[in-house]
């Protein structure tokens, strides 16, 4: 309980400590603490900062979205145009077709019926020589003969 | 315990464990280890209370090490729990600082920082059961063993005087030492603002130089001493609970001596702890409901050593609880004050 020496030492030791915390643990530990609360702060704002940037970044794909939608609707349009001009085209190419395909068939009924004609003709000729020599092989009926030339006449 | 088997009575046993551990130079002895409270005394002032010497210097080295080691780890990623930990109390103390010292010194933080750590750490020794320590430097051959450095006046002091020789050092240096001269002639009766006569000037100025002594000396002897009677008291407390405690289990004892003869062989009490240590392993492992470990402890203690010891036991508890608080409080009053009495010298008023 007496006052001694140990007073001395415990204030060079204390001043030694003091000297000891001064040098070796303050500086790094607030300078560690200083900077990371920089970078806190840096890395609040750099938040602060990439939220406005998606914020642009949503409205600039928002605009981008509705232009692109603008020129699908265009697209379409041009495609549904260009739909129908086709099938007017080829709405005319077939009638165009069918036209000549008709005129072309007609043609060639006709001329059918010109070679049918010709044949028959050719037919009736040679029927009427034939009548004709039976004929004349024959007594000339008038009867018969007008039956004959009935029937001729109606093969013709 | 120890008491007990010692065969020390009450007073012995307060007075052994309130002795520091003293090397000096004895008239009749000549440089030696004192034995006993009378012969420390009879040193006179050139003696060393080694305890209070090598607990304060392990502290403090232990303060360093341990700060030191996260200071040199430390950087601004991801701090570790450890640095956490300790970039609190180093933010708590700046905080501290910044509010109570307006002045710019690289020394006041670091100051502040080792005060509060350092003297939380020798008060802490104060919650290690008085016992251990000095039982177990008896058994190495050392007589005495005061291991709470802050429950010596000296260490207490020692630190007080330290700070107040940095008071008179701020005042100067920010001051001048005409200013801190005129600081302690000219207040709190200024004698050029009141009119005075210059004859009655030396009058009111020595006046004024005794108040200011007082007033700065009172600073030093209060700022020790209030650690000192808050841990010198504490400790006190813990002696006295251990000496009802050991009454206790002495009284017990007897009944237990008529079953295993004088001595209580030493297994009893190595099976009786195993038994505690056992049931609460048992409740940390789910096996036994809370209120059967309550009461097969209480069984236990009574066993043991009876309702005195467990009476002690929480008297114990109860004080090393409270005391948690006094000691923090304490580290911290000393730290506050020092920044508050620095603060103050750096001050014109």
């Amino acid at each position: 309980m007496n006052l001694n020496a140990t007073l001395i030492l415990q204030s060079i030791a204390m001043m030694i400590f003091v000297w000891f915390c001064m040098k070796f643990i303050w500086p790094p530990l607030l300078k560690a603490m200083d900077e990371r609360r920089e970078r806190i702060a840096e890395g609040l704002a750099a938040s602060d900062r990439a939220e406005k940037a998606l914020e642009e970044a949503k409205s600039k794909a928002d605009d981008e979205l509705k232009e692109a939608r603008n020129k699908a609707q265009q697209i379409v349009e041009q495609a549904n145009q260009r739909h129908s001009q086709i099938l007017d085209q080829a709405k005319d190419d077939a009638n165009a077709e069918k036209q000549r395909s008709v005129s072309s068939a007609e043609a060639e009924i006709a001329q059918a019926a010109n070679q049918a004609r010709e044949e028959l003709r050719a037919a009736v000729a040679a029927l009427a020589v034939k009548g004709a020599s039976k004929i004349l092989e024959k007594e000339v009926d008038e009867n018969t003969h007008r039956e004959l030339l009935d029937k001729l006449i109606q093969e013709i | 315990m120890a008491g007990a088997s010692e065969n020390l009575t009450a007073g012995e046993y307060i007075k052994h464990h309130l002795q520091n551990l003293t090397f000096g130079n004895h008239p009749e002895n000549g440089w030696s280890f004192a034995h006993g409270a009378e012969e420390a005394a009879e040193m006179g002032f050139w003696a060393f209370h080694v305890d209070t010497i090598f607990w304060a210097l392990l502290l403090g080295f232990g303060f360093f090490f341990m700060f030191r080691k996260v200071a040199k780890a430390a950087n601004s990623g991801v701090p570790t729990r450890g640095q956490a930990f300790i970039e609190m109390i180093v933010e708590f103390v700046d905080e501290n600082v910044r509010d109570s010292f307006h002045g710019t010194s690289r020394l006041i933080a670091p100051l502040a920082l080792t005060l509060f750590v350092w003297i939380f750490f020798m008060n802490f020794m104060d919650l290690i059961p008085v016992d251990w320590l000095p039982w177990a430097a008896t058994k190495v051959g050392i007589e005495y063993q005061k291991v709470v450095p802050t429950t010596d006046v000296n260490a207490t002091m020692g630190m007080a005087i330290a700070v107040f020789f940095l008071i008179i050092i701020y005042s100067i240096r920010f001051k001048g030492v005409g200013g801190f001269i005129g600081e302690l002639v000219m207040n709190p009766l200024n004698p050029k603002e009141l009119g005075m006569p210059k004859i009655v000037w030396p009058f009111v100025m020595a006046f004024n130089l005794i108040l200011e002594v007082v007033s700065l000396v009172a600073k030093p002897v209060s700022l020790g001493l209030r650690l000192f009677g808050n841990l010198y008291a504490g400790e006190l407390i813990f002696i006295l609970i251990a000496l009802v405690f050991t009454a206790g289990a002495g009284f017990v004892a007897t009944g237990l001596s008529s079953v295993f003869g004088e001595h209580i062989p030493a297994w009893f009490w190595i099976v009786a702890t195993a038994t505690v240590f056992a049931t609460l392993w048992l409740n940390m492992k789910g096996k036994l409901s809370m209120g059967k470990t309550a009461l097969l402890l209480a069984v236990e203690m009574l066993l043991v050593g009876g309702l005195a010891f467990l009476g002690g036991q929480l008297m114990h508890f109860g004080w090393a609880v409270f005391h948690i608080l006094v000691i923090t409080l304490q580290a911290f009053i000393f730290m506050m004050l020092t920044i508050v009495y620095l603060s103050m010298a750096t001050e014109h008023h």
